[in-house]
């Protein structure tokens, strides 16, 4: 009790403390709206405008292919369900008044007094969704989990709990995204992921926000031994600001972490995305792998590994297009061996598509156009599956707009 | 089918090429020999319009149209098909979706793949990691798969290992062969081509009918290509340059 006290006095002091990076947004000039909401009993009855904002973040408003889906309209859970009974689906508030074990797990990896969007999240005592994989299952279809911002002006809290226990494996589709005609908004998200002994999480994440929009992801994964993780992150179309900066622990001996980021930063858009990966146990493996482009934004990927165990491994690679005089790309990537037998190794590489590239493909018949648009197709493509075919059109057609712009 | 008048070309500010006068016939297998830096590739670099390469001078003709400042698609749309020495590294791009999207209805290409020994090669980022040999493989497979009417090959040989020499030097004969049914149609019938060659080797696999001796940017001789390559043999490039000058 003593111990929740202090969290809370903790996350009172920080609430204007600044983050280490990205823009500061001052959270008084945003709402903050009610945990209570309107209920949708099924995706399906949702208007048309709202399911095609879904599919465009891949989640399948009828559920098919996937295993449950959980709905979040600004502050409030408005649809939840599951269809194995295996799988624990529900709102983080009901999972916390079920299980009481759960509290060990909350505000376990991520610091209320991080910065002031932790702090603010712990305060107004965020709601999101709880995911639990039980000992030794494995789903094969994928959980869709769906945030939505669907007021203008407001700061759209979440946190949110997954855990993957021992041996089990865990698909999670995550969209977050915005009602058409929200401009202006905030989302402050805190995930915290646990993945046990021998168990395997693959958590895809799509963002499709607005012009005006502010996104502050606070995410800590905690792996033991055996386990692996794998992010996938997608966001290709405008938004004001995302700065992120996940951070996996590598607890157990031989648990591998992939982090797999892909975003276009669009005129006006300020994407500060970072992985960060702390090998603590030996044996253990890393891959971070950043593909991002500018067509005038600006872009910072950073990716950072921390080696304190031995044998472990870790590989970097950040690569940058710039297709606008106007962007800009900073590659950041940061290695630190504190043992010996360790061998972490990185690449970066930031500039223009490669005249010798388009002209290579132009000289086997394609017009500049297509072969820009193969040409980054193929950079921004670093195996991500499981996406549904209207979010993989929706790309497709992004990727031809970009390419476009850069000729 | 390819006529070069008078060409002069400027690379980095630097004339690679001075007045070159060259000719290949429609179904004609053409062989262009030359000392190291006399400009052969950069020759090809242009007929196939890449940037970098200025024609300050002269004209390059394609069945009888001034191609000279065509742009590089438009150049292959109209039949002209390269294998350079060293493409680019094409990170991202699986050879397998650049193959079909030049293949369109072309269903030989598989087997032509396996001929090849480049199905293992197929979701591979092109030219990324590929040995010698693989590239001249997976460039010969993409030429397949386009179908030009005029080869430009560059040093086809180059690199490539004893094992699968046969399997190039036999796939360019049969691209140029094109739809010949038997080598007394090839002129007719027949693709033509203009193809590097420092060793003269690529001659034991395919017919050819003329060669140019390409030296400081110039066509100093031309003739029959295996008496060209015999007295290159014996004697070197020294007396072509030698003899040049005298005429000059």
């Amino acid at each position: 009790m003593q111990e929740k006290k202090n969290l809370k006095l903790n996350a009172k002091t920080a609430l204007n403390k600044t983050a280490a990076y990205g823009e500061d947004f001052d959270l008084d000039k945003f709402n903050v709206t009610s945990q209570e909401g309107e209920y949708t009993e099924d995706l399906n009855d949702l208007d048309e405008d709202t399911q095609r904002t879904l599919l465009n973040v891949g989640i399948v408003p009828s559920g098919e292919g996937r295993l449950g889906s959980i709905l979040m309209m600004d502050n409030a859970i408005s649809h939840s369900s599951i269809s194995d009974a295996n799988i624990e689906l529900m709102s983080l508030h009901h999972a916390l008044e079920k299980h009481e074990w759960l509290a060990d797990y909350s505000w376990n990896l991520v610091s209320p007094d991080a910065d002031k969007y932790t702090a603010a999240s712990y305060l107004e005592n965020a709601d999101g969704y709880f995911i639990r994989a039980p000992k030794g299952i494995k789903t094969m279809l994928p959980v869709q989990t769906c945030l939505v911002i669907g007021s203008k002006d407001v700061s759209q809290t979440v946190h949110n709990i997954v855990i993957v226990e021992e041996n089990a494996r865990l698909d999670v589709v995550t969209g977050c995204t915005t009602s058409k005609g929200v401009e202006r908004a905030m989302h402050l998200g805190i995930s915290e992921m646990y993945v046990k002994k021998g168990a395997t999480l693959n958590f895809t994440m799509i963002h499709n926000w607005a012009e005006q929009i502010g996104v502050r992801p606070r995410t800590v994964i905690h792996l033991e031994e055996g386990a692996t993780f794998i992010n996938n992150y997608i966001c290709l179309k405008p938004v004001k600001s995302i700065q992120s900066y996940p951070t996996a622990y590598l607890e157990g001996k031989g648990a591998f972490v992939r982090f797999n980021t892909i975003a276009v930063a669009h005129p006006g858009s300020e994407l500060d995305l970072g992985s960060r990966v702390v090998l603590n146990a030996t044996d253990t493996r890393a891959e971070l792998i950043s593909r991002t482009i500018t067509t005038g934004g600006k872009v910072i990927a950073r990716g950072e590994m921390i080696g304190n165990a031995k044998n472990s491994k870790g590989h970097l690679e950040c690569h940058g297009l710039v297709l606008s005089n106007e962007g800009s790309q900073r590659a950041i990537p940061v290695l630190e061996a504190n043992v010996d037998d360790i061998e972490l190794t990185h690449e970066a590489a930031v500039g223009r598509i490669a005249r010798e590239q388009v002209e290579y493909l132009m000289a086997r018949g394609l017009s500049e156009d297509e072969a820009v648009g193969m040409i980054v197709r193929g950079f921004l493509d670093v195996g991500i599956i499981g996406l549904p075919d209207e979010l993989k059109e929706d790309i497709d057609r992004t990727i031809a707009q970009i390419g476009k712009k850069a000729l | 089918m390819l006529e070069v008048k008078d060409l002069s070309v400027e690379v980095g500010g630097r004339v690679l090429l001075k007045n070159v006068n060259l000719e290949v016939e429609k179904g004609y297998t053409t062989v262009l020999f030359g000392p190291n830096g006399a400009g052969k590739s950069a020759l090809l670099m242009t007929l196939m319009g890449f940037s970098g390469y200025n024609v300050v001078k002269g004209q390059i003709l394609f069945n009888g149209e001034d191609i000279t400042h065509l742009p590089v698609n438009e150049r292959a749309e109209r039949g002209i098909g390269i294998m350079t020495q060293r493409p680019p590294n094409m990170t991202g791009v699986k050879l397998r979706d650049l193959v079909g999207v030049i293949a369109k209805d072309n269903t030989d290409i598989e087997k032509r793949a396996e001929y090849l020994d480049m199905v293992r090669f197929m979701d591979r980022d092109i030219n990324v990691g590929f040995s010698g040999g693989e590239i001249k493989r997976s460039e010969l497979l993409q030429l397949s798969a386009q179908k030009p009417c005029l080869y430009l090959l560059d040093e086809p040989e180059s690199g490539v290992d004893l094992m699968s020499i046969e399997e190039v030097g036999a796939t360019i004969n049969d691209l140029l062969l094109g739809e010949s049914k038997c080598v007394g149609e090839r002129h007719e019938r027949g693709n033509s081509s203009l193809i590097i060659t420092h060793t003269g080797q690529i001659m034991d696999f395919i017919e050819a009918d003329k060669g140019y001796i390409l030296c400081n940017g110039t066509v100093m001789c031309s003739g029959n290509p295996r008496d060209l390559l015999k007295e290159i043999k014996t004697s070197g490039y020294e007396e072509c340059v030698t003899c040049k000058r005298k005429r000059i």
